[in-house]
């Protein structure tokens, strides 16, 4: 029989919560953009425990467009840090205080 | 006594997969060279596709590592190297006082949340699929049939939508990161 849910569930949450703190306290764009995808993951875990618990694909097909909006963000987040490095030389949040380019 | 209740094999396989997920999820935020970040990324994304293998996911086991660990992470570290910021960052000065404290607290307070609510809950509530009537999901080639079938069939709407979105994103990030070339002065000073 395979482990419980529960485990499952316990480490999503606390994959969530590592992937949050690093959010909140590091300060290079980049590293916080990996910090969305550990909470991105978390939550795609949680569906498939939630899926296999309930035997629905309903939840795997739920991971699957998550997955691609992560792409998508990835994509655009990443022109973002590079269109702003052009302009700051520096990838460090703390120096963007205004939306003027 | 939780090992004869449940097979030793997923036990094992868990932990495994919790140990490789929490690992490189502290690698993240603790390294001090985005290169290193990424690869401790990739390491996550590797144990969050042995949970899904080990929850009959194996299409999105597959995804997850060609998908992310192939393309998104090569994203990252491409972005890395061509800005030249594998520098390291100072992640022992603390600019705003008392920020990672807060932040502590405030992530503490959201994991027992969670939890707590999860455990008051009986975890996983909700009516088994009508549509497998209560059969375990399939494994293998039969997962990717059904979540195929899934996609294409009640989820076709959303499916057609991811194709736009990219495409919109894709537009976007080209007219992100492109230079403006008006004036041949800037282009050689660049």
């Amino acid at each position: 029989m395979n482990v419980p849910a529960a485990w499952y569930l316990i480490l999503a949450a606390v994959l969530f919560g590592v992937g949050a703190f690093g959010l909140l306290t590091r300060r290079s764009a980049l590293i916080m953009f990996m910090c969305i995808e550990l909470m991105l993951n978390a939550v795609n875990l949680t569906f498939v425990t939630f899926s296999r618990t309930l035997s629905d694909i309903g939840g795997q097909a739920s991971v699957f467009f998550i997955m691609v909006v992560a792409a998508a963000e990835v994509t655009v987040g990443l022109g973002i840090v590079v269109a702003i490095f052009r302009r700051r030389s520096s990838t460090s949040v703390d120096d963007l205080s205004e939306l003027k380019g | 006594m939780i090992a004869s209740t449940y097979a030793l094999a997923s036990i094992l396989v868990f932990v495994t997969a919790a140990l490789l997920i929490l690992g490189g999820a502290v690698g993240v935020i603790t390294m001090k060279n985005p290169v290193h970040s990424a690869l401790s990324l990739i390491m996550t994304l590797f144990g969050v596709a042995v949970a899904f293998v080990a929850q009959s996911a194996d299409f999105l086991a597959a995804v997850e590592i060609i998908v992310y660990a192939g393309a998104i992470v090569v994203l990252f570290l491409f972005v890395i190297m061509f800005l030249g910021v594998d520098r390291k960052e100072n992640v022992h000065v603390e600019p705003l006082v008392g920020q990672r404290a807060f932040a502590g607290v405030g992530v503490i307070i959201t994991i027992a949340g969670l939890i707590a609510l999860m455990a008051k809950s009986h975890w996983v509530t909700g009516t088994m699929s009508v549509s497998t009537n209560g059969v375990k999901l399939a494994v293998g080639q039969g997962n990717v049939k059904q979540l195929g079938t899934a996609v294409f069939t009640t989820y076709l709407f959303a499916f057609e939508a991811t194709a736009a979105l990219l495409v919109i994103a894709v537009v976007g990030a080209v007219l992100l990161a492109r230079r403006e070339r008006t004036l041949q002065s800037e282009e050689v000073e660049v």
